[in-house]
Formats: C-alpha cells, sequence, structure tokens
C-alpha cells in the first residue's frame, strides 16, 4: 500500500470516521455468500475490532478475515482508478497483479473504495527473506504487457504517477522542512533532473506498463500462507518508463544501504525474465537506463525524509543521512555527469 | 584537488572516520598516508562483527553503480545498514 506523498496533511477526524464504514464494507464483501460458502470456522472477525492495516493521507486500508477493503486518495481521478482496478482485474494480469474483489458502493467522504483477498506481506523484520527474484520477475512480467493486450478495461490506460509522486514528496519537503539545512542538496539534486522525471514533461520511453510505487510492501502471498507473490496497490500503475519500477532498489543500492550482492540478485531475476527495462546481458551496464528515475528515487526518499523527521521533531536518522549525502553527490556532480537537459 | 589520472575535480568524502578523494569522471581513488591502514583496521573490525556474507557473493565481480553512487569499501560494499530498523521502514515505504 502507498504510504503519504501528498503535500500536507489531510485531517485525520475525516480519516478516522472513514475506518468503521470501511471495516463495513469488508465485513460485507467477506461474508458475501460466494465468500461466506468456504468458510468452514465462525468468522473470528467479527467479534473483535476493526482491523486497520494501513492508515495514511492517500490511503486507509481495513481488514476483515479474508478481505481488505481500501479507502483510496480523496483526489484520486475516478476514471483512472476504473481502468486500474480493470487492469488488475484483467486475465492478462493474472499471476502478477492480485485481483480485486467485486464491491460496489458510494464513495467514503468523497473517496473512491475498493476490496481484495487478504494477502501475507513481507516480514518487515527479516529483510533477508525478503522476495526480491520474485519481484523482479513480477516487474519484468508487467513491463512486457502492452497497452494492446489488454482489451476491455474501460477507458485508455492513465500515465504511471511515479514522477508526480516525486513532485508531490519535493512539495511536502518544501512545506514542512524548507529551512532545513539539508533541504538545498535535495532542491539542487531536483532541479537537475530533466523534466519528464519532474512530472512537467511526458516520458520520452513511455510505453510500457509500469507499478509505479514498487517497495517490499507492494508484495503478498496469495492465497495466505503459501500462494505465489503477487504485485498490490495499483494506486500509481500506468504507461512510464519501466526503469522506474526498479529505480528504489536501484537508489538504495546507489546510496550504499542496499548490499550489492541484493541488487545483484534483484536485476539478474529481472533480467532473467526477459524485462525490457535495462539492457539484456549481465555484462551490459544498466545504469544509462536507471539513473535519471534512480536520481529521481532519492530525491523524493530525501525529501519525505526531512518532512516526516520535522513532523516528528527530529534530525534524519542515520539511513535517511545516508540518502541526503546522495543528494549531495548529485548535487554537485560536474556539469558533464548532468543527465540530458531538461527540455 | 584534481585527479591525477584523467585531471577531472576529486570530491572528499569521509566514511567512518576517514577520509577519501574521489574524482568524479574515472572515479577512481585516492588515499592519504595512512589512509589505507585506517580503512583495512576498519574493514578487519567490520569482519569480526558481521556475519559472512552468502558464498555466492565473493565469486561476482563489483556491480557497475552510477557516478553519484555511495563510495563502498572495496568489492563487498558496506551492508551494515541493510539489518538496521530505519532501513527496514524505508523498504516497505513509498
Amino acid at each position: 500500500m502507498t504510504a503519504s506523498a501528498a503535500p500536507g496533511a489531510s485531517a485525520p477526524a475525516a480519516s478516522a470516521s472513514v475506518v468503521p464504514l470501511l471495516a463495513g464494507v469488508a465485513q460485507s464483501v467477506a461474508h458475501a455468500p460466494d465468500r461466506a460458502r468456504s468458510r468452514r470456522q465462525p468468522c473470528h472477525a467479527c467479534r473483535q475490532a476493526a482491523h486497520v492495516l494501513a492508515e495514511r493521507d492517500d490511503g486507509t486500508v481495513v481488514r476483515h478475515d479474508t478481505v481488505v477493503a481500501k479507502a483510496h486518495a480523496p483526489d484520486t481521478d475516478p476514471d483512472a482508478h476504473r481502468t486500474r482496478l480493470a487492469v488488475a482485474a484483467h486475465p492478462r494480469l493474472a499471476g502478477v497483479l492480485l485481483p480485486p474483489l467485486p464491491a460496489t458502493g458510494p464513495l467514503l467522504h468523497g473517496r473512491p473504495v475498493s476490496a481484495w483477498p487478504y494477502g501475507l506481506p513481507v516480514d518487515p523484520g527479516d529483510p533477508d527473506a525478503a522476495p526480491w527474484e520474485q519481484a523482479a520477475a513480477l516487474l519484468a512480467r508487467l513491463h512486457r504487457i502492452a497497452a494492446a493486450d489488454l482489451p476491455g478495461l474501460p477507458g485508455p490506460l492513465p500515465a504511471m504517477r511515479g514522477p508526480a509522486k516525486a513532485a508531490l514528496a519535493v512539495a511536502r519537503m518544501e512545506g514542512a522542512a524548507a529551512a532545513h539545512p539539508a533541504a538545498d542538496a535535495v532542491r539542487r539534486a531536483w532541479l537537475r533532473l530533466p523534466a519528464w522525471a519532474r512530472g512537467e514533461a511526458p516520458p520520452p520511453l513511455g510505453g510500457s506498463l509500469c507499478h509505479g510505487d514498487l517497495h517490499l510492501g507492494q508484495l503478498v502471498r496469495h492465497p495466505v500462507p503459501q500462494g505465489r507473490w503477487l504485485l498490490i496497490d495499483v494506486d500509481d500503475l500506468g504507461l512510464g518508463d519501466p526503469a522506474w519500477d526498479l529505480a528504489r532498489p536501484a537508489a538504495w543500492y546507489a546510496a550504499g544501504l542496499l548490499p550489492p550482492y541484493v541488487w545483484r540478485r534483484f536485476l539478474g531475476a529481472y533480467r532473467s525474465a526477459q524485462g525490457p527495462a535495462v539492457p539484456a546481458g549481465a555484462s551490459a551496464d544498466p545504469w544509462p537506463r536507471l539513473d535519471v528515475p534512480a536520481r529521481a528515487l532519492t530525491v523524493q526518499t530525501a525529501a519525505l525524509a526531512l518532512a516526516k523527521a520535522a513532523a516528528e521533531h527530529r534530525e534524519p536518522d542515520e539511513v535517511e543521512q545516508l540518502v541526503l549525502d546522495a543528494c549531495v553527490r548529485i548535487a554537485a556532480l560536474p556539469p558533464e555527469l548532468a543527465c540530458d537537459p531538461a527540455p | 584537488m584534481q585527479c591525477p589520472k584523467c585531471h577531472a575535480p576529486m570530491h572528499t568524502y569521509n566514511r567512518s572516520g576517514v577520509q577519501i578523494e574521489q574524482c568524479s569522471g574515472c572515479r577512481g581513488i585516492f588515499l592519504d598516508y595512512g589512509e589505507l591502514e585506517s580503512l583495512t583496521r576498519l574493514e578487519a573490525q567490520w569482519q569480526q562483527q558481521a556475519p559472512p556474507p552468502p558464498p555466492a557473493a565473493q565469486s561476482y565481480p563489483a556491480a557497475p553503480a552510477p557516478a553519484w553512487g555511495a563510495p563502498h569499501g572495496g568489492h563487498h560494499g558496506h551492508h551494515g545498514h541493510y539489518r538496521k530498523k530505519g532501513f527496514g521502514r524505508m523498504l516497505f515505504s513509498s
């Protein structure tokens, strides 16, 4: 599920009042006749308080037994949202994206609502067990799907929202931590990116279906607990540069956070699955393709780190500092190592 | 300071208290007197603390990295942060 990237914070009161309504949606879907028939035991969730899996500006998620219901961001484009849900439900995406459950209902406080089967997430306490290879292979399969492979969608595929989210992160930093001494390097690294990577122009390589917000929280096993790994959260999915989906692990690696052997596993699995974002062949340098998106994700991560640190009245921690250090190095690159000038 | 090999400007980084200069052009690294010994000492301390890397990891060549990448301390890289709580949070959020 997505974490907050919206500038400013929406009113917590509105979000709190969504939870009971969302719990009701999850319960009614979980107890719909076709799902209830498969139940062998009484539903324990019915006797417990609402199980909130995520509660952020841009997404509130509540679980009831085998079902989760999600209230999407208040500014969600309804047409694009409908198309993204149809992509997740499309047979061509079976085994790649978790398909939604049918859920009809009014908007909750103006926010669209969707229902999904509950999937088992990656254990945050055990990064070594994270399914890096499976994540890479799922992305490769996603990226190889063309718009023409998806007949019957209710509308045209929207743009992948990665660059727009990076811009929102920088806006959030400017709103919450503009005066922090580290903000200047983040800002300068951002302004050195080409316009498309700042969400201000169409991407030059925009023809692939992309997830748009890959991180380890975007993978679940379904059916629980031993089913295959699937990608979740289609809120940022759309057409774009597929290298964007590799850029967050690439940025972690470049910042010195992700060990080289994990990065090699991830990249190798992507290539083995014929992912189109980087040149094929283990000896080909992927960085000419990864450089701009990885710089953008570095800036996004650093900007959010400063905004979160400011909100929590603390200085950036040691890990966040490494990403801020990477922004300093990007900002200090000589002109010949700058990326393509903004059109 | 300019790189003795390709004459591009060199940037100074501080890693665990050791100053190193890296060339912005060819990515070569310049060490002052005693810095190699400091790095060797830090690496020995690191190896005593850290669990051994997976056996397959060392047989690979170093992965390419961007010009702005963190200077890695040798081919094993610096993965002391991988299991830190802060990075765990970062791995799971937008």
